[in-house]
């Protein structure tokens, strides 16, 4: 369980980029956070995993995001960048994916057992051994899905994740969303995969939480979104 | 492809060739950055003008070429910047020693030349050397090796992230040098009046991209301390090339080989 409770925060102190937030997600749910160009996203996302801190609570699973817990709470979030190749600095796929359980103290013989698990269940078993500068855009960011799946965690965060991927690969990347079982939380402009992987939607403007429910009913809401400076997902639009 | 990924690509490729197999690749890391130690200290320990007796230790890097299967061109090609700031070292000996010391025939050779040409190739077999154990040995191996000898754990974490980060700046520079050339047609290099925003936002898009790849690892528990793939046992074979190369080195430093071969067919 994710609770933000009237988090802020402003990295200039006129000019607050989160007001007051506050929003519960519970476990197993897949949530879509939404907005324009600077509306706080990010931050959100950076204030969940302790790389920012702001005024305000945020709990997950009832542990507080403070320094003293970080290592705790890292352990049950995995976060998968925009950008793989910032994700991706070991030499091969399967050295990448071995960096976190074995930060996490599992054996080199367990840590493996676990990798081999995440790239077979993902249909990856023949990137295991791949460099990562030789495999392709889509290849590298389900790469980058499988060294986070890697970890085990309870809740999963991705910041765009089909972001400059073509057609297939990112039909690919939106079913391998839908098929995660972890609590979900999936920043992105790309509301058509908001509505294919999420059930519910957040919608960030001016730093606020300017909705908050059912992805079938905020991403229709063509007035709300608008009004925001977002539009309705493509395939709910109709031709002129 | 421009320069930059040109040169990113080679650092992939550097990775690939430590991927390799044969029985060099097979060694223990610390055999083999031992043995270059020792390679390293006694080329260097030769006296400036030990020309010829230093020839003999070309056969080292010459063997380990042929058994590791490593093309001695992509050495070359992979040096070929560095090459000549090595080779550059000893240019100016001719100019301040110039008293005699051999003669071939009706030309007399100066101290100074014999002494560039002993640096030069002292530069020459040290490369070499250094880039055998690159290419043979992948970086963490070598890290995890520098850690079983105690070098401090700071260092270590240091060269191996000096090693993934130097991709991360090449990126940025590639991105950056396309970005000027498509608005700079027909223009060889950077200007220099552009020389200072270009490097300060290099160091700028540098920093960003190097936050979030720490981020990323802080997100993945890295706590100050990497976990090396694991080192290959130290097994009698490895003590057997360590000495065996250590004693070879040796002899050649001790003892002239090139002057007991030439004895043989001169008197």
């Amino acid at each position: 369980m994710i609770e933000f409770q009237n988090v802020s925060f402003s990295y200039e102190k006129e000019r607050p980029v989160l007001r007051e937030v506050s929003f519960r997600i519970e476990t197993g749910e897949a949530v879509g956070l939404i907005g324009a160009n600077g509306a706080g996203k990010s931050t959100v996302m950076k204030l969940l995993l302790g790389l920012l801190s702001g005024e305000g609570k945020i709990l997950i699973d009832g542990t507080e995001v403070k320094k003293e817990n970080l290592k705790e709470i890292r352990r049950k979030l995995g976060f998968v960048l925009q950008n793989s190749d910032n994700q991706m600095f070991m030499p091969t796929v399967y050295e990448d994916m071995m960096f976190a359980p074995l930060n996490y103290m599992l054996t080199r013989e367990e840590a493996e057992a676990r990798v081999d698990a995440v790239l077979k269940e993902l249909g990856l078993t023949e990137l295991k051994h791949r460099h990562n500068h030789r495999i392709s855009g889509g290849e590298k960011r389900m790469a980058a899905i499988a060294t986070i799946l890697a970890m085990e965690p309870e809740a999963v965060l991705m910041d765009e994740p089909t972001s400059a991927l073509d057609p297939y690969n990112r039909r690919v990347v939106i079913n391998t969303i839908r098929s995660l079982r972890q609590t979900k939380l999936i920043t992105s402009h790309d509301l058509d995969m908001i509505l294919d992987t999420c059930d519910r939607v957040i919608l960030l403007s001016g730093g606020r939480v300017a909705a908050d429910g059912p992805a079938e009913v905020i991403l229709r809401d063509k007035a709300l979104l608008e009004a925001h400076r977002m539009e309705l997902p493509l395939c709910l639009q109709t031709r002129k | 492809m421009n320069k930059m990924e040109k040169a990113l690509h080679e650092l992939g490729e550097m990775d690939e060739l430590a991927a390799r197999s044969s029985p060099i690749h097979e060694l223990n890391a610390t055999a083999k950055l031992l043995s270059t130690v020792v390679y390293i200290v006694t080329v260097v320990s030769f006296p400036k003008y030990a020309l010829s007796a230093l020839v003999p230790l070309l056969l080292w890097p010459v063997l380990l070429f042929q058994v590791s299967g490593i093309p001695v061109r992509v050495c070359f090609y992979k040096l070929r910047i560095v090459l000549p700031l090595v080779m550059a070292v000893g240019l100016f000996n001719p100019f301040f020693d110039r008293a005699p010391l051999l003669q071939l025939g009706p030309v007399a050779v100066s101290g100074g030349v014999v002494s560039m040409l002993t640096l030069m190739l002292k530069g020459v077999l040290c490369l070499m050397a250094s880039f055998l154990l690159m290419a043979t040995t992948p970086i963490d191996s070598l890290c995890a090796s520098l850690r079983r000898l105690h070098v401090p754990k700071m260092l270590v974490t240091l060269l191996l992230l000096t090693y993934r980060y130097v991709g991360v700046m090449t990126e940025e520079l590639a991105v950056m040098t396309d970005a000027y050339h498509l608005r700079a047609p027909g223009q060889k290099g950077i200007h220099v009046s552009a020389w200072g925003s270009f490097l300060g936002q290099l160091l700028l898009r540098s920093m960003d991209r190097a936050q979030e790849l720490y981020a990323s690892m802080l997100l993945r528990g890295y706590h100050e301390h990497f976990h090396y793939a694991p080192v290959k046992p130290f097994t009698a074979r490895d003590g057997a090339y360590l000495v065996g190369s250590a004693a070879l080195f040796l002899l050649l430093r001790f003892v002239d080989l090139a002057q007991l071969l030439g004895s043989l067919f001169v008197r």
